[in-house]
């Protein structure tokens, strides 16, 4: 199998410069799209790009493992030199698919903060409910919109990685999580009205758990 | 042909695109996200989706001569069919795909065969007028770069 670095080199030259030019500092998110369809991850590339956002586009959520240095074959490629802020994966992929890909990750402790996106043309509800309790941050309905990845990327960029956690512990399994949760401050008041990522600090992670409440 | 006509022309014959149910909103969206920075953005993506179609299209034909039809598989590639079909907002070939697929459900492999070649047929269509519009609308652009002044 050829390096992983090497396929995406052939393919996104421009991307994996990008990235190893310390995207850590960088202002711009760093994106790991993740769909089996070519088209598909022209379409979300460009969307990312149009909304200044780094991408790397992969066809499997293998790749993707491979791409984070989850795969346990090699050693991960300076992982924090290539450090992704967000991953927007397709639910339906041959082989792994998007569900199994967002467990996989969730289920690491070094990839785990990470927010995943999931995708689907499907509006499936009991799919929906099933990746928001893996820990999900958001299900996208295709085609995606341009609305909906600036809609993320303000999400992400106002909610810095590192409070990522609090707003999925509603639906986590894990009980170390619940331990590890430091901060003593309430929530302001939900507002169950108010849609997902649309209002910004810390009503974000109010209305989040609103809705997760809402879809019980 | 003065360049206000053709324009008029490009214009037309994108509308018809519409009017005849060939394309929907999500081509609308493309054609957004093309701008100075990317301005082949939606002829790529054309390209790309004719890649990926012409090979679905290859691989449903394979699946279709064998017997018994595995309709598991052809399922799937018409999934795919459908998939890249609404994120370039071909709607007619969306519809025969939807239609394809529920004859997969449904067992029926007459059903599958006919719809088949209905899609074929509309994917040839849009094909057909999508160049046909691709051309002129270069044309234009061809005109606008001649007219300017300097």
């Amino acid at each position: 199998m050829a390096m992983a670095g090497e396929i995406f080199r052939r393919s996104f030259p421009e991307t994996i410069d990008q990235v190893r030019d310390d995207s850590s500092s960088s202002s711009e998110l760093h994106v790991l799209a993740v769909d089996d369809s070519l088209v598909d991850r022209k379409v979300i590339e460009r969307l990312l790009k149009i909304s200044s956002c780094k991408v790397t586009a992969v066809e499997s959520g293998t790749r993707a493992l491979q791409y984070l240095g989850l795969d346990g074959e090699r050693a991960s490629v300076g992982f924090n030199g290539l450090k992704v802020n967000l991953i927007m994966t397709d639910y339906s992929m041959p082989g792994m698919t998007g569900y199994e890909l967002l467990k996989k990750i969730k289920e690491s402790s070094v990839l785990r903060e990470i927010p995943v996106v999931v995708m689907s043309s499907e509006n499936i509800l009991t799919r929906i409910d099933r990746c928001l309790e893996e820990g999900a941050e958001d299900f996208l309905l295709k085609p995606v919109k341009l609305d909906d990845v600036k809609r993320l990327k303000d999400f992400i960029m106002k909610g810095d990685g590192k409070d990522g956690g609090e707003t999925r512990i509603h639906k986590r399994k894990r009980q170390d999580d619940y331990a590890s949760l430091s901060s003593p401050s309430p929530f302001p008041a939900c507002d169950p009205s108010s849609p997902l990522m649309r209002s910004s600090s810390p009503s974000v992670r109010s209305s989040k758990r609103a809705k997760l409440r809402n879809k019980d | 042909m003065e360049r206000s006509q053709l324009l008029r022309q490009v214009a037309h014959q994108r509308q018809t695109l519409f009017d005849e149910g060939l394309l929907d909103e999500q081509f609308v969206q493309l054609e957004e996200l093309q701008d100075r920075t990317n301005p082949n953005f939606v002829e790529e993506i054309v390209t790309t989706y004719y890649q990926d179609t012409s090979r679905l299209i290859l691989n449903i034909e394979q699946e279709l001569e064998r017997r018994p039809l595995d309709y598991g598989r052809l399922d799937g590639y018409m999934y795919q069919f459908k998939g890249s079909s609404t994120s370039f907002g071909a709607k007619k070939v969306k519809a025969e795909c939807s239609l394809f697929r529920e004859y997969c459900r449904a067992g029926n492999g007459e059903g599958c065969m006919r719809t088949f070649q209905q899609l074929n047929r509309e994917y040839a269509t849009l094909k057909r007028k999508l160049e046909a519009y691709f051309q002129l609308a270069r044309q234009a652009r061809l005109t606008e770069t001649a007219s300017r002044p300097g």
